[in-house]
């Protein structure tokens, strides 16, 4: 088989916030914990989880909007973050290659702005089509890809819907040509009829511009739908990582059997004759996370050793990979 | 069983508006619907198709400027409509309650979870000792799987965790013991494995209970997994209704099919192409003059864009609005 060409490779990421805990002492919220990972050219992968697992983190961190705390990011071949070898590269033209589309399509844009000076913005950043009848074109050019009309550059935000806001936020990432965007939740905030629009844009701009696309939602049924590979996170730790069909119908982690058992089918006899597990209690604090694999404390199938050991990433089958003891074992 | 012949609740042509300074918005626009005793129904839409507004109309919970203008509510045989204030609020948490979405808006932060379960109480019956509601409190928070309930008495919302409090407001809406509860996106704001706990919960309380629930979700998931019968709202009138397996199986109405066709699904064998609904909501300030769904609709005929559709009956008590299902009789007419 080819070698496929890996765009992106994180190993050993992790991201620690500070927060305030009381006189003299320091504590931190271990949002992603030794995470590693990487996405081929042209696929996308999918990371699910639900809230407060650390998706997103792991998603500003993968491009450095958020400075790792350690570990090492290297894209497209180039490393542009070392922890140990001291390396943290100048983002600026990074960002020409990777973009992100935001959640909240009304408060990702600057309501002051006109659409036109939003998507231009980035041009003018990084010196794209200075003249100006070339980037008027490049601006409406840009509108008609996403759908828009060329006439709505000179409008505000607050005139546009839900799903043309989001639209325009698409626009804004398409402006410098990327090659990889980070897609955080951008439908979430949709009506259910707008969704499948966006989706199938998003779809078509990855086949026509050979896109690499990371997208973030809790929704398992979308990421399901528009990964080629899905990788699923529990309490800042990746869990397991697979390719689309396989995990969804051949999980072998204990947690995502249950995340996937939770999920609501529209079938009515067969979302009521599955077997569904559940979880007892609720998601600990990453402030103070479980010792070892930080699942233990909900998992049925806890050992003594998943107390102590943090598991790591291994690969069970071709491509897949999990994070657990238990499967060392079998 | 004679009672479950009769109906808890008939809903007959509702009418909400809200009177804006912009002019009026008819939010609900003649729904009608009956729920039985011990019944499930869910009411799916977008937002703005006026599922919630027609619940707070039921419960008697519209805030200006939303007024009922026209149609009846009969719960058990009593006219709603014709409650005034003081009548409506012993229904309320006795016989009818209501669960919200978001439960940190809905639970009162400055008092403890058990001064608010005791709340719907006490207001309803003015002998209950103290000490008797309290051991209710607790009862009633145990009942949702609430672990060291007398702990949790005394303690405040924010103390709780999201899926905790969600299972507070449950307990809060039954503690009365309703004969109708009222659910608005109960678990749009829960991740899926609490999502999956809270349903789960709701079946064995309607179970154990026998309450009937409204259940409002945009879900289609959730509504397969929890419903009996499905009303499908669309801008302000219920497009389709009818028994859980006839909406998902043999869907009628346009809307309705687009919606189903529309959604990304776990249990998808290979990469299908969604179809979206093309088009936006429409706007309820100036709502079309035929069918509401017409402009966005692929089967959309001339005539949809003119006249407001009648329901056709298709048995089963599945009724769906559509000019479609009157291709050979009505429609031909018109154009002649």
């Amino acid at each position: 088989m080819e070698e496929r060409k890996k765009l992106l490779e994180i190993e050993n990421l992790k991201k620690y916030f500070p927060v305030k805990a009381g006189f003299g002492k320091k504590q931190y919220v271990q949002a992603v914990e030794s995470v590693d990972y990487f996405i081929y050219e042209g696929e996308t992968l999918g990371l699910v989880g639900e809230s407060g697992c650390g998706k997103t983190t792991l998603g500003r961190t993968t491009i450095r909007l958020y400075e790792p705390t350690s570990g090492r990011i290297v894209f497209d071949g180039t490393p542009i973050y070392d922890s140990e070898k001291k390396i943290a590269v100048d983002m600026l033209p990074y960002r020409r290659k990777m973009q992100i589309i935001f959640q909240d399509p009304s408060a990702s844009l600057d309501p002051r702005m006109t659409v036109g000076e939003i998507v231009g913005e980035a041009l003018d950043i990084h010196g794209l089509y200075q003249e100006k009848a070339a980037r008027r074109e490049r601006i409406n050019e840009l509108l008609d890809e996403v759908g828009l009309n060329t006439e709505h550059s000179n409008r505000f935000p607050h005139e546009f819907s839900g799903g043309q806001q989001q639209r325009i936020g698409i626009a804004r990432a398409l402006a410098v040509e990327p090659q990889f965007i980070v897609c955080d939740e951008p439908i979430s905030a949709l009506d259910v009829s707008i969704q499948s629009q966006v989706i199938n844009m998003l779809e078509d701009l990855q086949e026509n511009k050979g896109l690499t696309y990371l997208f973030i939602a809790h929704d398992i049924s979308v990421v399901r739908h528009i990964s080629n590979r899905i990788g699923v996170m529990y309490l800042g730790s990746m869990v397991e990582l697979a390719e689309s069909y396989e995990l969804c119908n051949h999980p072998i982690h204990p947690y995502t059997k249950t995340l996937l058992s939770a999920v609501p089918i529209p079938d009515p006899d067969k979302t009521r004759s599955r077997q569904r597990l559940l979880l007892e209690g609720e998601i600990p604090s990453p402030i103070n996370p479980p010792s070892g694999c930080r699942f233990h404390t909900r998992c049925p199938y806890a050992t003594e050793r998943c107390k102590q050991e943090f598991p790591k990433l291994r690969e069970y089958g071709p491509g897949h990979y999990a994070a657990c003891h238990l499967l060392e074992q079998q | 069983m004679e009672e479950t012949r009769k109906n808890l609740l008939e809903v007959r042509d509702l009418k909400v508006s809200f009177f804006t300074p912009a002019g009026e918005v008819k939010a609900v626009d003649g729904v009608s619907y009956t729920l039985g005793y011990n019944e499930v129904m869910g009411i799916v839409g977008e937002s703005g198709s006026g599922k919630s507004v027609e619940a707070y109309a039921v419960i008697g919970l519209l805030q200006n400027p939303g007024k009922v203008i026209g149609g009846s509510i009969t719960f058990e045989g009593e006219d709603l409509l014709s409650y005034d204030e003081e009548q409506m609020r012993n229904m309320r948490g006795k016989n009818i309650s209501m669960i919200f979405q978001n439960p940190m808006t809905c639970l009162n932060p400055v008092y403890t979870i058990g001064n608010q379960l005791m709340e719907a109480l006490t207001c309803h019956d003015d002998k209950i000792s103290k000490e008797a509601a309290k051991e209710r409190a607790i009862r009633m928070l145990e009942l949702v799987g609430i672990n060291n309930a007398e702990k949790r008495v005394e303690q405040y919302p924010h103390e709780l965790s999201g899926g905790m409090r969600q299972r507070a407001m449950i307990a809060m809406a039954l503690i009365g013991e309703p004969k109708l509860l009222i659910a608005d996106e109960p678990t749009t704001a829960l991740d899926v494995t609490i999502q999956a706990q809270i349903l789960d919960l709701m079946k064995d309380l309607q179970r154990k209970e026998n309450t009937s629930i409204i259940f409002i979700t945009h879900n289609l998931g959730v509504v397969a997994e929890i419903c009996d019968k499905v009303s499908v709202m669309y801008a302000g009138k219920i497009v389709e209704q009818g028994d859980v397996g006839d909406i998902f199986y043999d869907p009628q109405h346009p809307y309705t099919k687009a919606l189903l066709a529309s959604m990304p699904r776990l249990d998808e064998e290979e990469h299908e192409r969604l179809i979206p609904i093309e088009g936006t909501p429409i706007d309820l300030l100036d709502p079309p003059q035929g069918c509401n769904f017409g402009p966005r609709c692929k089967d959309c005929r001339k005539i949809c864009l003119t006249k407001k559709p009648p329901y056709a009956d298709l048995g089963n008590g599945h009724i769906s609005a559509c000019w479609l299902h009157f291709m050979d009789g009505a429609v031909k007419k018109e154009e002649a």
